[in-house]
């Protein structure tokens, strides 16, 4: 780090200190030899089916988690038998694009290794889990042969990187995508302990450091980019670390609004953690977008906390040095200023569902997957019937933030096709516009974290919230429901206009007064409440949401002005 | 080790010294008279004081007792599995002292071949494991009889009282070896061999007064000696003599009875824990836990449907009157037939396709035709009008205790004794069958419920000193064993090294008592533990493969002093993993087939290579 500390900036708990009195998962990180840890050796390990819990944390870096079958986990300690340890494994794929070849690969794996399903995420990827520890080189192997991995897609690493899917925009996704591409790609980290580990490649001697831009240490906490194309905001720019808000004249990108600071895990009880929305700094020419994120990433890099993991997102770096100079730190790590930003504007935060024809005249189809799983059950054979889709597509797939799936690129002709293989698995079905506005993170019984259920659950808690909608003649409108396991966060329910956190088995926290298209945080209204109390509440609310809306009031800014939760204006007055 | 290595208890060197300057000094009959001095004096002294003595002092007088001893030496051999045949050799011992004789009591398997052509009395209770195989042990000495190398015995005058179960086809085969072959070498036979089924208390006290009385009356007991001696203890006698044992059964509580095998599991294995406590029963690792079984109640009403019988007509067993219903539920074997049954039930239906199956020439018919059909099948099939309880319950086999080797030690589970019991469930004629004790264990033996148990010795599987290496090798409940001797390890913080080799079916469901082997790795009490799977991948893994593959570890363990175990099947697992350590000391040590096979023998030998397989 050769930056020259600034004598304003408190440098007491970053990187700038030694090791021993930062976290110590920074020691763990430093003395890792890379992320290499003893990953390798643990595998060959058969008395047990896990990893030791510091390799379980290196190999986050790898995009793989060290899961069990909580559902089971007491019924064999009873039995002498270790937890059911599985592994998730996900993929990296910026911007949610993949070929239907790849498709068929992750199909293909998900049959072999990953209990029969899919699951895609929130951030347009694809999540194995159930993956055995002896399945795991095999899987990672196979998922290069159809060039795929999952290098960072865990850990204090760069993330994934979003982008918008709009289907109609074709020339400006074209070149939207691109650049979150090239972001992804220069962004992670170089990780040669993964083509070591994983693919059985020799290690290299080299005198050169192995992360000139990470270093040993890597980033304080996990960093979160997304490119967004208004006026859609499916990828929900203000929750990312940092967000490109493409700027187009005549449908030419000509560069980006940038915004720094979003994020949305929180602890609960402690007040000084706190979900924050992205602060729109500038605007940046479209060739800048690789200096942009360099010089961001390297502030977090260089002035984030490493003492205390909950406080260490960049959100809380820009909360305690101030955003003026976060901004003016970057402009000169940069060397240019930030334009001023241009303007723009959303819609929703939401899918458009059904098939759309893009500018290009092809067409595209926009897939409901409700919570993002794909899985045969009964009549609805999603497994197979993308399968079958898959075999047939010539275009492309995009995994969508909100957990839904696009077959994009479709010739006119080819479209009958397409819909015969639609109807023939049970896929094409009515829903209300609450179950399509609607996101759930997997939570149990795979998550480590999760406190109460999310993905199992939330469809059941839709069909009875669908029948207050019913009375109220209400359900053809969009109102954006999202359910976490945990306060963590991540199906981002504090933009939801309806938001619920689990604290425990079957209680949650209500939150109620997000924007509909994510651009205002929520505010929580109860507290560590059952389904009972949950659904008499949002009945008198819609209720007299029905009764007393104005002409095209959103159900969150209802809320607010019926007095039920305050307006949250900035993170910082989350849990005000 | 020899015997004049072995410092006696309680002894000072000085004491010590005496002996073994008298020991070389004298002739083996002079040994051998003065071992039954001993004896006769000890016991005679214990009886003054009413109590055990343990120290003795040397006593001077009282040289008549042992004067008229017959000058014929008489030797009792057994060869034993499941210690039956030890406990009868024992008593047999026991009555020939009372008659005046001075026997010496030998395992077969410590049996020095080369004294045989010196003996002149022999007495042989043997019996006979797996398919007519001699007990383990004792296949040296069989090979040895069988070979050229054998001595013509045109002096030695013999008996043999053979053990077997006449479930199994080859029934008492290697009792009947022994009767044979002695005869060809030239011996005299005292009185005919008898072969008793599992069912063996009376026939075998009928022939130990047969022969106690030719050998008697043709040595000519001396009446004093026989007064003296009389109540000898048994050379091999336990040390303290339970109150409970396989006639009178401990009811033991049962306190968990839980499934080990995780969801998903192609089987289902159980560990059953049972106190101990006010029983008075110890035992040692390695040991068995005798259990006698209940038949499943279900099966009692269908096959007293099957037969048109009333439950609560009467039956007399042993002299003591009961009910059919009481008879078929905790007296008999109601599933599997035996070779004796379908002979009687082709003598009650009349039927000539069953007198035909139980036919001398029809062996092999016959053993396909019993594994196809229990009781309730022949009986259905071959129905008898107006059938007499009484008649039936005649040709059924009494039902007989199961062992179950011991998964625990007194010294972590004072009082109490674990079990591994792998439930035995089965189609049959499209009837969903249960295995007797296994079946009882899984459906009825509920935390509080009681079963009659007894310790069942197991000398030849014995953990060594604690200084000693050890390779424990099992699969599926093959492990109980080594979970006792590991508490025990634990327990007297032996420090000799521990490896286990585990195999079973899957990882994920099967990995019996997971985490007690993590535990014990962990603190680093288990050394090394290797692992196969057998269903986990395309290819099949097993011990002995898992072995093999440390071929050069397990050997230098092996030069180390280390002992070797093998608990589990005796079908596959025991030779395949006899074959393995042959193959590891051929490639090891760099030496030919027939020498790693005398290594190997040596290692058994030496007691260093034990074997507990069912």
């Amino acid at each position: 780090m050769t930056e020259t500390s600034h004598p304003a900036v408190d440098r007491s708990r970053d990187i700038s200190q030694p090791l021993d009195r930062l976290g110590p998962d920074e020691t763990l990180k430093a003395t890792s030899d890379q992320l290499r840890g003893t990953i390798a050796l643990g595998l060959l390990d058969e008395i047990t089916g896990s990893v030791t819990p510091e390799d379980n944390k290196l190999m986050k870096f790898h995009g793989i988690y060290m899961q069990d079958d909580r559902d089971i986990r007491d019924e064999r300690r009873r039995q002498k038998l270790e937890p059911a340890y599985t592994f998730m494994i996900r993929v990296r794929m910026p911007g949610g694009v993949c070929s239907p070849a790849q498709w068929l690969k992750l199909d293909e794996l998900a049959r072999a290794y990953g209990g029969d399903t899919i699951r895609l995420t929130t951030r347009q990827t694809v999540q194995f889990h159930w993956v055995l520890k002896e399945n795991l080189r095999p899987t990672i192997q196979k998922l290069h042969e159809a060039l795929l991995d999952s290098i960072a897609a865990c850990g204090d690493v760069p993330r994934g990187v979003m982008c918008s899917v709009d289907p109609r925009l074709s020339r400006l996704h074209a070149q939207v995508y691109a650049a979150a591409s090239r972001t992804s790609a220069h962004a992670i980290p170089n990780q040669r302990a993964y083509h070591e580990i994983w693919y059985g490649e020799e290690r290299v001697a080299t005198s050169e450091p192995e992360e000139p831009f990470f270093g040993r240490q890597y980033l304080p906490r996990k960093f979160k980019i997304g490119f967004v194309i208004p006026p859609s905001n499916d990828i929900d720019v203000y929750t990312q670390d940092l967000g490109f808000i493409a700027i187009a004249e005549a449908g030419e990108l000509k560069g980006f609004d940038v915004s720094i600071g979003g994020g949305m895990g929180r602890t609960d009880q402690a007040p000084e953690t706190y979900p924050r929305l992205a602060d729109v700094v500038g605007f940046i020419p479209a060739e800048k977008v690789l200096a942009a994120t360099d010089a961001v990433m390297s502030v977090q890099r260089d002035y984030g906390d490493r003492t205390n993991r909950a406080h260490a997102r960049f959100k809380y770096t820009i909360d305690d040095k101030g955003l003026g100079w976060i901004k003016a730190e970057i402009e000169r790590r940069m060397g240019f200023a930030f334009e001023p930003a241009r303007p723009f504007s959303f819609r929703s935060n939401g899918d458009e569902f059904g098939w759309v024809e893009g500018e290009d005249g092809l067409w595209h189809h926009t897939l409901f997957i409700e919570n993002g799983r794909v899985i045969d059950h009964g009549e609805k054979r999603l497994m197979d019937g993308l399968r079958e889709i898959a075999r047939v597509h010539k275009g492309a797939f995009r995994l969508t933030p909100n957990q839904n799936l696009c077959i994009s690129d479709v010739a006119p002709e080819d479209r009958p096709r397409i819909d015969a293989l639609l109807s023939e698995y049970g896929l094409v079905e009515t829903r209300s516009a609450l179950r399509l506005n609607s996101i759930a993170c997997v939570a149990l019984p795979t998550c480590a974290l999760a406190m109460a259920e999310s993905e199992r659950y939330l469809p059941t808690l839709i069909d009875r919230i669908e029948s207050i909608l019913d009375a109220h003649g209400l359900r053809e409108e969009p109102i954006t429901i999202r359910m976490s396991g945990c306060p963590n966060g991540c199906s981002r329910p504090y933009v939801a206009e309806i938001g619920l956190s689990g604290r425990a088995p079957g209680k949650y926290n209500l939150y109620l007064g997000g924007g509909f298209h994510g651009q205002r945080l929520n505010k929580m209204h109860l507290e560590n409440v059952g389904e009972q109390k949950i659904l008499e509440t949002l009945d008198e609310i819609i209720g007299r949401y029905a009764a007393e809306r104005g002409a095209d009031e959103r159900f969150g800014d209802f809320a607010i002005r019926a007095g039920y939760v305050p307006e949250v204006t900035e993170g910082r007055f989350f849990n005000a | 080790m020899s015997a004049s290595e072995f410092p006696g208890p309680g002894l000072t060197p000085d004491q010590w010294e005496h002996i073994q300057s008298l020991a070389k000094a004298i002739s083996p009959e002079q040994a051998l008279w003065l071992s039954g001095y001993f004896a006769g004096v000890r016991d005679a002294e214990r009886r003054e004081a009413g109590r055990p003595a343990l120290a003795p002092n040397i006593p001077v007088g009282r040289p008549a007792a042992a004067a008229s001893v017959d000058e014929r030496r008489l030797t009792i051999l057994f060869g034993s599995e499941t210690g039956n045949s030890r406990a009868l050799a024992q008593a047999l011992s026991g009555a020939a002292r009372e008659a005046g004789r001075q026997p010496t009591v030998v395992d077969i398997a410590d049996y020095k071949t080369r004294a045989l052509r010196d003996e002149q009395d022999l007495l042989i209770v043997v019996s006979t494991y797996g398919e007519g195989d001699p007990p383990q042990g004792a296949a040296d000495f069989f090979e040895f009889l069988d070979s050229r190398k054998a001595p013509k015995l045109p002096d030695l005058r013999f008996a043999v009282l053979a053990l077997g179960d006449s479930t199994y086809e080859r029934y008492c085969e290697a009792g009947k070896r022994l009767d044979r072959r002695l005869e060809e070498l030239g011996a005299t036979r005292i009185q005919p061999r008898v072969d008793c089924d599992v069912d063996y208390d009376e026939p075998a006290a009928a022939w130990t007064a047969d022969i106690i009385a030719k050998i008697a009356k043709q040595s000519g007991a001396n009446g004093a000696a026989a007064t003296v001696l009389a109540d000898a203890p048994h050379v091999a006698g336990p040390a303290s003599p339970a109150l409970y044992d396989k006639r009178n059964p401990f009811p033991a509580t049962v306190l968990e009875n839980l499934v080990l095998t995780g969801r998903g599991s192609t089987k289902e294995t159980r560990h059953v824990e049972l106190s101990l406590e006010g029983s008075g029963l110890i035992y040692e690792p390695g040991d068995a836990l005798g259990l006698m079984p209940k038949n499943d109640p279900q099966l009692v009403e269908i096959l007293l449907a099957a037969l048109k019988l009333d439950g609560s007509a009467p039956v007399e067993i042993k002299g003591r009157a009961s009910t059919i219903a009481e008879a078929f539920e905790s007296g008999f074997e109601i599933s599997a037939a035996t070779p004796r049954f379908l002979e009687h039930w082709a003598k009650l239906s009349g039927a000539d396709q069953l007198a035909r199956l139980a036919g001398e020439e029809a062996t092999a018919e016959r053993t396909a035709f019993l594994r196809q059909n229990h009781v309730v099948d022949i009986v259905r099939a071959y129905p008898v009008a107006g059938l007499e309880a009484q008649a039936l319950v005649a040709g059924l086999r009494p039902l007989q205790p199961r062992l179950y080797s011991i998964a625990s030690s007194l010294a972590a589970a004072p009082e109490e004794a674990h079990l591994t019991v792998s439930t035995v469930r089965y189609d049959l004629n499209g009837e969903p069958r249960s295995g007797v004790a296994s079946g009882h264990l899984a459906a009825r033996a509920t935390p509080d419920a009681t079963l009659p148990v007894y310790v069942q010795a197991n000398p030849h599987f014995r953990l060594p000193t604690d200084d000693r290496p050890i390779i424990m090798i099992g699969a599926g409940t093959g492990v109980a064993p080594y979970r006792a001797f590991l508490q025990e390890r634990e327990a007297r913080g032996a420090e000799g090294r521990n490896w286990l080799f585990f195999g079973e079916r899957n990882f994920r469901s099967d990995f019996l008592y997971q985490t007690e082997w993590q535990g014990w790795l962990k603190d680093k009490l288990l050394t090394r533990m290797d692992v196969a799977f057998s269903r986990d991948r395309a290819t099949k893994v097993y011990v002995q493969d898992k072995l093999r593959a440390q071929a050069k570890e397990v050997f230098a363990w092996l030069e180390q002093g280390g002992h070797v175990y093998v608990c589990g099947d005796a079908a596959h697992l025991a030779p395949d993993v006899h074959e393995s350590l042959i193959g590891v000391v051929q490639d090891q040590g760099g030496v030919a087939r027939d020498a790693a096979e005398e290594y190997v023998r040596n290692l058994q030998r030496d007691h260093r290579y034990q074997r507990d397989v069912y």
